[in-house]
């Protein structure tokens, strides 16, 4: 499955680690929820990033106090048309100040991204490679939004009122 | 109306274009029709019985005359000559194909109209008073407020895939015509004691499966809270809304089962954390959307023109216009609701020539505007008086003015089995059927207001529940059959009908309705009680025993 982060199609750093494997010595891995939280402070004392995997239904309360040590958050879409994982990601982004990687995985296609991207996430696990292909092209396909997130795009509301100020400073 | 500017024009155009995308994926095979699916529903796009459907939003029910003839130019080039209006300030085309579906956003999106989430689980439709802007007595236009959602929950990039779909409803009037009490949200707009505009806001209502009254949620918003306020709700709802089961997903439910003082909490709590946000409504943002609204600037006229004299000897007129004919804000002036429901005809449905010729009506007598209400009638909203007889005549030559606004021949309908692939019966024959038994308008006249509502299945489009009288279709051994409740209704004191007993078959549905109208006029108090406060008065009792002694 070809992750896209930065824009662009790129090799996944993390390994991911299944609950019943070892964990490698070094490196960087991805490991579910239930592993991270079950021995937080033994992996908080091993070499190499740490990107966690969490649910969808899960509190984000139990994920907070962990977010400084954490390399990578990767959410959950089981299917696209289960949105939890948008309001995770605004939360972590926008509430608890989470500046590390934001990771969109499960049924990941083209026409989510720029809600994903508007959401807070920046890498993202893409199910088909033709949408992983299209990325570039597909964030552009607006220009206009009309609701305020962490993304910091500009609204067409405070567009609007700009363009005001501007036509009335002109006068 | 609100005039797109910009920036409102360029979103839905790349809508239109990222939608043409999706089409030409799903035809080329490259998106499944699962995938697709969710897709076109966000488009207003459904795949019924005999084709693709095709359900565009008329946002807060107003049109322009130029937006009405592009809805009959769709109507004309890619269905088959008519629209069909829906309760929820909506139109929809029947017999649409997938791959002119492009073509037909792109043609209304020139317009300034849309598709956008008029299905889907997503935030739909934001739907209001159709008398928004001209009632006497309303607070302010909830048109501005409207908008305001509108724009706030459209391609809104945490709310697109909630757990089922999400309606908003908004009324500044004290007679509630948006039916609030029946949405996901309702918003009463009032002004506090202090003079501030702001909301009570109400939850949890709905129709479908397991009907509920929506409850107060808080008693008062800001105007400058509105959406932050609303975006906890949703957020709330998002993260709690259940997911297993399509039935139980709408946010009634949850409000049910956590019960509203505990789901008022998380709502709160959640809203602490972000009412300063960027959402955060100030004073400049809510004048530049009112900039935008244009009003007409009304002439100083009497209120009893000659005109109007001279036509109040012609008895058909006094009939349409004491019917048909509202009081306005400006003196002088009318709204005029246009009747969609002639006798024996589909509920709701319009002709392409009759929107073209109504548009030019509009043109002519109502300022270029037209409003669509959730009883699937249209209305113009500023007529002047003088212009009443000349404006009957036209409407009558394209018969939109039969004489039956809220009377028993005013029936709410979904298309039922005659064109959806979820219902379980037929609904549109039942409506044609009353409307010829109760043809006679002195008979409809004297019985007074009563709302017949006909929903095909338990999804309820037809919002049988509140109907003052409720007819839901329902298979039984392969047949159809109907289950008749009475005392629902949709206003500001809405009420969730009560069952009269076993469902009867397709053949006595309209013998039954004539029963219980007649134990009606024998048994109400005086003339003047509706049919509605005499089942609240007396319970369905007498009415059951009237219905079945027979049966």
């Amino acid at each position: 499955m070809p992750l896209v982060k930065g824009g662009k199609i790129t090799t996944d750093p993390l390994v991911h680690v299944a609950d019943d494997a070892e964990l490698p010595g070094e490196g960087a891995i991805l490991i579910s929820a239930t592993r991270f939280l079950g021995d937080a402070e033994a992996l908080s004392w091993r070499a190499g990033e740490l990107g966690v995997v969490w649910p969808n239904n899960r509190d984000l309360d139990d994920l907070v106090p962990h977010l400084g040590r954490l390399a990578a958050v990767a959410l959950v879409f089981p299917s696209f048309r289960d949105g939890r994982a948008y309001s995770q990601a605004r939360l972590l982004r926008e509430r608890h100040g989470y500046r590390g990687e934001l990771r969109a995985t499960g049924q990941v296609l083209r026409d989510q991204f720029v809600f994903m991207l508007r959401a807070g996430f920046d890498a993202f696990e893409v199910r088909k490679e033709a949408d992983a292909e299209a990325f570039a092209a597909t964030v552009k396909r607006y220009s206009v939004f009309y609701q305020p997130t962490g993304d910091g795009r500009i609204t067409a509301l405070h567009r609007r009122m700009q363009l005001r100020h501007s036509e009335s400073a002109g006068q | 109306m609100y005039a797109y500017d910009e920036l409102d024009r360029t979103i839905i155009n790349e809508r239109v274009e990222e939608f043409r995308d999706q089409v030409k994926r799903r035809l080329s095979g490259e998106l499944t029709e699962d995938e697709f699916k969710m897709l076109r529903l966000q488009n207003g796009v459904y795949l019924q019985l005999h084709a693709y459907m095709f359900r565009v939003a008329i946002p807060y029910g107003t049109l322009s005359s130029e937006q009405l003839r592009r809805l009959a130019h769709v109507a004309r080039k890619y269905d088959r000559g008519y629209g069909h209006f829906t309760t929820r300030q909506n139109i929809q085309f029947n017999w649409i194909k997938l791959a002119e579906l492009p073509d037909a956003l792109a043609d209304l999106a020139e317009v300034g109209i849309h598709a956008m989430q008029t299905s889907g689980n997503n935030t739909r439709n934001v739907t209001s008073d159709q008398w928004a802007g001209v009632a006497p007595g309303e607070i302010e236009d909830p048109r501005i407020w409207s908008e305001l959602l509108r724009q706030y929950t459209t391609l809104h990039p945490e709310f697109s895939f909630l757990p089922r779909k999400f309606k908003f409803a908004i009324t500044a009037s004290d007679h509630d015509r948006a039916a609030i009490k029946v949405h996901d949200i309702g918003l009463r707009l009032y002004k506090n004691e202090a003079g501030e505009t702001g909301f009570e806001v109400l939850v949890g209502g709905g129709l479908g499966r397991t009907p509920f009254i929506g409850k107060t949620i808080k008693p008062f918003v800001h105007g400058h809270d509105l959406l932050s306020y609303v975006e906890a709700i949703l957020r709330v709802y998002n993260q709690y809304g259940r997911r297993d089961n399509i039935y139980k997903a709408r946010i009634k439910i949850l409000v049910h089962e956590l019960g509203i003082e505990k789901f008022a909490r998380e709502v709160e709590e959640e809203w602490l954390q972000m009412r300063d946000s960027a959402l955060a409504i100030d004073d400049s943002v809510i004048k530049d959307i009112r900039s935008r609204f244009t009003y007409p600037v009304y002439q100083k006229l009497p209120h009893m023109p000659d005109e109007l004299k001279q036509a109040a000897h012609d008895p058909h007129f006094e009939a349409w216009r004491r019917n048909s004919v509202a009081p306005h804000k400006a003196p002088g002036y009318a709204i005029v609701t246009l009747s969609l429901k002639p006798v024996g005809g589909p509920p709701g449905d319009a002709t392409a020539d009759q929107m073209d010729a109504i548009a030019d009506l509009a043109d002519r007598y109502s300022f270029g505007e037209i409003r669509v209400g959730h009883e699937q009638n249209l209305a113009l909203p500023h007529v002047a008086r003088r212009d009443l007889p000349a404006l009957w005549k036209a409407l009558d030559r394209i018969g939109v003015a039969t004489p039956n606004v809220n009377l028993v021949s005013d029936i709410i309908a979904c298309p039922g089995l005659d064109y959806c692939s979820l219902a379980n019966a037929r609904s549109i024959p039942i409506a044609q059927e009353l409307t010829r038994r109760f043809a006679d308008h002195d008979t409809a006249s004297l019985i007074g207001r009563l709302h017949i509502n006909i929903s095909g299945c338990i999804n309820a489009c037809g919002h049988h529940h509140v109907g003052h009288i409720g007819i839901l279709g329902v298979e039984k051994n392969g047949e159809e059959f109907y289950q008749i409740t009475i005392g629902g209704r949709a206003d500001e004191n809405a009420e969730v009908g009560t069952l009269i007993g076993p469902a009867v078959p397709y053949g006595d549905v309209a013998d039954v309705i004539e029963d219980i109208v007649e134990a009606y006029l024998a048994l109400r108090a005086r003339p003047d009680e509706l049919f509605v406060d005499t089942v609240k008065r007396l319970g369905v009792e007498p009415f059951k025993e009237r219905v079945y002694a027979t049966r």
